[in-house]
């Protein structure tokens, strides 16, 4: 029996990534191709009185010029409805595909221009005259509901998008609340971060009028949903028309999930002209436009019996989802982040509130992690402080509070008080581990020595739960999900043997191209060279849902070991009519059917040669080995962990130095070690970088003042310590491979372990809060204040 | 990103690139390491008509002692400074300082020259350049001279270079001791504040870069100077208009001038 599954095998895809040969959208270059670049506007919010583009259409090589009122038409819809409490449907504006009447935003399209060359669209750009009257802008999601703001959408009263709750019957929480022995107040901004995927988002068009077909080459981690929104909500085309490829994407972190007005306009214009038009953005308009995340600002209250139990849990967020719906900026400040309000606690009562607003900043989507980093930090850094504030040991507040281990299949699952079935969970086993890991005991000693000697040292925790696997479509759907969230794979076994992997899911750095074979492989007892993963290419697969949410495996990889299933299960029919023998009687191990009890078998490969070539067959058996199949998953999942964080403060500067960072991690079972790792590895500099460094600030006239990597702090290898990270398992129950998801993690549970190690550092000085990004300023003046 | 057209011209000799600026005046743009022409470039903050190559014009590129003097031209790159055993020798803090500047990327491409000429006011040369009392060889139509470096540092990147003179070399005293420490701003790696010490005759200079509109010689930190690095480094922003950005307020600012001031005092002690 080959043993591919928990190898850190590498990856397979990284020779072509590593040596330059990457195929991605940029590197496509098509006959006769044009280049399309845009006018953005200047502005967070003005009127548009007018536009001249006869400069413009007058300089050499340009090929078309369109303003908002040549496409003025056609809108992306949102993909996730919320409704407001009373029943309403939420406020959706059109978002154009160009600005129509007024800019909503600091690089809103405004205008395209289409020519021969990039040289040529970007000199011509300069020559489009746009009157603008500036308005007044807001970006604050609180300042954009108080009365008297400006008016995002003329249309939309108040900037409000939608108001939300799930829990408990608020009054019940509030009675909890003010009864409690101990109230943990505070009140924090989770800020708008940039996702800065290392490839731009970079789109291709081709009309092809002998056909009336469309191609759309796209950056996208979805292709097939992106061709469904398109054709479906935005163009109005028929699906079999258009074929959407995306070949190798280099990173997305959410960015890339969203159907983008960029994407709809290439299309469409490249049937206006009859010719490809490429746009790939800059860096500069990457900043600018690509879907942020995060942006809340939250008043959190955790109260706690005189044991330190908690006995209840309220927040109230006000979300910015920026000047325009972006395709799941609904669904994260709602059903990924108020559903895991319950953490890894028996809180019993909970309610959370959420106002969602409209401002004149760039659209605000998922994020690595997507609604649950900015539940998790408020839940996880108000334990650290409920800690410090009851003088209670951090660690011993959550072992108080933790829900009891359980493995979903002797022990049921855990029913939250937000609407969630956990599925298992053992939250004590990686607190522990992560415990031992770091010599809690020890470090609590050298913090009081360090002190002594006047340095500042501190110890954060935080044990997070996610929920991930998204989606069982029945679910989702009953709460506003505007597509099903299941997952198709199609297996091809070839006559000889080998075997191709079509599937739903799309790898953008996740590495399926390795951890898929090495299941397939496993399953079928075949060797990996003999199996090959593809995805992202409409024509190629029949559908597919893509990668997000950390659902490739769980959801994706499902599909596949159903298809596998089918496969192994008509294969045992043909091969008990090649050894005369009865399908009870074979048993499947090593790549061949074995007659039990005798030596009689026969290989998978002959076995699919006379699928394929069915002279000596199975009466009634149809020919062929190729199966198809869809998963809708059970449930969501649910990985777990423990991060601790250990920093040094330099108290003269207030810099904070991360000494040291450890992950004990339970995301179920591992097909892949090394690519669990690194995503965990990935992750944490995230989650870290959020904690420390990044942050998208605009100013008050909604100018943003980070849009370049000399002002918008990317976390780099040298901030970070070498990360010590050690994993659990308790598997999945409900899915065929017993994994959870890896991709969300570290980005979900390291950010409020920093900024916990930084107030146990300080919190002795009488501080009791820093926002993030904690940046050495924000540290010195509260040591200085 | 596309730059707005222009010509190039690749210049053979520091003559007839300076006849070319004569020629074009502020239409034309010397262009050397390209790491602060070229991202301005990009983005259309600067649209040069001709960009005037001076990179490899030779003899700009030697590292040389001149009796008391390390001799550095002005199209040495960072890298080139960092690891050149003449200046490790003659004035270790100035490889030092090289080896703080951007990435590797940058060292190798980036010049002195072209540091010096931008001028940007974070930039982390300047405040070694001053410390050391180095003086800054330039060449215009009307010939060589030079420039003292508390003359040559005018503005947030403005300089005592007239339009038409370029950068020839910088001329830096010989020292023992020196020592520069930067706070890095966490996205450029510029220097919040970045403050060299050089030990001299009379006890101790000091430049500071990051903190003003351009580097400076924190002379009443010098004058005050006696044993306390503590004492003398309060004086860091004697009469000095502190900068404020996204990262560091003035008053933030401030404090860190007078705390690497006092680390750097004490490190050279």
């Amino acid at each position: 029996m080959s043993n591919y599954i928990g190898q850190s095998i590498k990856r397979r895809e990284d020779d072509r990534f590593i040596t330059g040969k990457g195929k991605y959208t940029d590197d496509i270059v098509l006959p006769k191709m044009t280049h399309l670049a845009f006018v953005r506007s200047p502005y967070a919010h003005a009127k548009i009185n007018s536009i001249d583009t006869k400069a413009a259409l007058a300089h050499p090589g340009v090929v078309a010029v369109y303003t908002g009122e040549d496409c003025g038409n056609f809108g992306v819809p949102c993909g996730w409805q919320v409704n407001f409490k009373n029943g309403d449907t939420m406020k959706e504006p059109t978002h154009p595909l160009l600005a129509v009447g007024k800019a909503k935003h600091v690089g809103e399209n405004v205008v395209a221009i289409i020519a021969e060359t990039l040289q040529d669209a970007r000199d011509a750009a300069e020559l489009v005259e746009v009157d603008y009257e500036e308005l007044p802008a807001v970006t604050n999601p609180n300042a954009a509901i108080q009365p008297g703001a400006p008016q995002v959408h003329d249309d939309i009263p108040n900037n409000v998008v939608f108001d939300f709750a799930l829990g408990n019957p608020k009054e019940e929480v509030d009675a909890a609340i003010d009864g409690a022995n101990h109230v943990t107040k505070l009140d924090f901004k989770n800020q708008r971060l940039a996702p800065n995927a290392i490839e731009p988002r970079s789109y291709i068009a081709d009309y092809d009028v002998t056909v009336d077909k469309y191609t759309l080459y796209t950056s996208t981690q979805n292709p097939h949903l992106i061709r469904l929104l398109m054709c479906a909500f935005v163009l109005g085309l028929p699906e079999h028309k258009v074929r959407v490829i995306s070949h190798d994407v280099g990173g997305g972190f959410g960015s890339k999930i969203y159907h983008y007005t960029e994407e709809a306009l290439v299309t469409w214009a490249s049937k206006q002209i009859g010719r490809p038009i490429k746009w790939t953005s800059d860096r500069s308009e990457a900043f600018l436009t690509d879907a942020h995340g995060r942006d809340y600002v939250t008043t959190a209250e955790m109260g706690f019996d005189n044991n330190g139990k908690i006995v209840a849990f309220r927040v109230h967020s006000d979300a910015n989802l920026g000047a325009y719906l972006s395709t799941f900026s609904t669904a994260c400040p709602t059903y990924l982040h108020a559903t895991l309000a319950q953490g890894c606690y028996t809180t019993p009562l909970i309610n959370i509130d959420v106002t969602a607003t409209f401002t004149n900043t760039n659209p605000v989507d998922a994020y690595r992690g997507a609604g649950r980093p900015e539940m998790t930090y408020m839940i996880e850094h108000l334990m650290d402080t409920a800690a410090l504030e009851m003088k209670i040991d951090p660690v011993e507040l959550r072992k108080i509070n933790f829900i009891p281990a359980f493995d979903g299949v002797n022990q049921p699952g855990y029913q939250t008080q937000v609407a969630l079935q956990y599925d298992s969970g053992d939250y004590h086993a990686t607190l522990d581990r992560a415990l031992e890991m770091v010599g809690y005991d020890q470090f609590r000693k050298d913090q009081e020595e360090a002190r002594k000697n006047g340095k500042l040292l501190g110890i954060g925790f935080s044990t997070y739960i996610e929920a991930c696997g998204i989606a069982p479509s029945a679910v989702v759907g009953s709460l506003g999900a505007r597509a099903g969230l299941y997952e198709s794979a199609h297996v091809r076994v070839q006559p000889t043997g080998s075997v191709s992997v079509f599937t739903g899911s799309h790898s953008h750095g996740q590495g399926h191209e390795t951890s898929y074979a090495q299941f397939v492989a496993d399953t079928l007892g075949i060797p990996m060279e003999n199996v090959d993963i593809i995805h992202g290419d409409t024509n190629e697969v029949a559908f597919g849902m893509g990668t997000y949410g950390s659902r490739s495996l769980a959801v994706g990889g499902s599909a596949i070991m159903k298809s596998l299933d089918k496969i192994l299960e008509k294969g045992a029919k043909i091969a008990a009519h090649k050894l005369e023998a009865a399908v009870e009687d074979l048993e499947y191990a090593e790549g061949k059917w074995t007659v039990k009890g005798t030596d009689k078998s026969i290989a998978f490969g002959d076995v699919s040669l006379t699928a394929y070539v069915p002279h000596d067959y199975p009466e009634g058996l149809e020919p062929g080995l190729d199966f198809s199949s869809f998963y809708d998953p059970a449930n969501f999942t649910y990985p777990f962990g423990t991060h601790i964080a250990i920093v040094e403060i330099d108290k003269d500067t207030g810099k904070v130095t991360l000494k040291r960072f450890i992950a004990c991690d339970d995301v179920g079972n591992v097909i892949n070690p090394m690519i669990v790792e690194g995503q965990i590895h990935g992750g944490v500099a995230q989650g870290v970088g959020q904690a420390l460094l990044e942050g998208v600030d605009y100013d008050e006239n909604g100018q943003m003042i980070t849009g370049s990597f000399m002002d918008y702090a990317m976390p780099r290898a040298d901030d970070f310590p070498f990360f010590e990270t050690d994993r659990k398992v308790t598997p999945c129950p409900h899915n065929p491979l017993g994994v959870k998801g890896a991709g969300e993690a570290g980005a979900i549970g390291s950010t409020p372990a920093v900024a916990n190690a930084v107030m146990d550092a300080i919190s002795h000085l009488g501080i009791k809060d820093i926002q993030m990004p904690i940046t050495s300023e924000r540290v010195w003046k509260a040591m200085n204040s | 990103m596309i730059p707005a057209k222009f010509e190039y011209i690749k210049a053979s000799s520091v003559s007839e690139a300076l006849s070319l600026l004569n020629k074009h005046g502020d239409e034309a743009q010397l262009l050397s390491g390209g790491h602060s022409l070229i991202p301005a470039i990009k983005l259309r903050l600067n649209q040069p008509k001709m960009v005037v190559d001076i990179g490899k014009i030779p003899g700009l590129d030697n590292i040389s002692e001149e009796g008391n003097n390390i001799v550095i031209g002005a199209n040495c790159t960072h890298h080139q400074i960092a690891t050149s055993s003449v200046v490790q020798g003659g004035v270790n803090v100035l490889a030092q300082t090289a080896k703080e500047i951007g990435d590797i990327q940058v060292r190798n491409k980036g010049t002195i020259g072209g540091s010096l000429a931008h001028a940007d006011p974070a930039a982390d040369y300047p405040a070694v350049i001053l410390a050391s009392g180095a003086k800054i060889e330039v060449e215009g139509s009307g010939g060589k001279r030079t420039i003292d470096a508390t003359d040559f540092f005018m503005g947030i990147f403005e300089t005592a270079l007239e339009d038409n003179e370029m950068i020839i070399a910088i001329h830096i005293p010989k020292s023992s001791g020196g020592v520069y420490l930067k706070f890095s701003q966490p996205a450029s790696r510029f220097a919040v504040v970045g403050c060299a010490a050089i030990k001299n005759d009379n006890g101790v200079s000091i430049g500071l870069t990051g903190v003003a509109d351009c580097a400076y010689r924190a002379s009443a930190v010098e004058s005050a100077y006696n044993g306390d690095a503590k004492a003398a480094a309060a004086h860091a922003v004697d009469g000095i208009e502190v900068m404020s950005d996204n990262f560091a307020s003035s008053e933030y600012r401030a404090h860190l001038a007078k705390v690497y001031t006092e680390r750097a005092l004490n490190a050279l002690a």
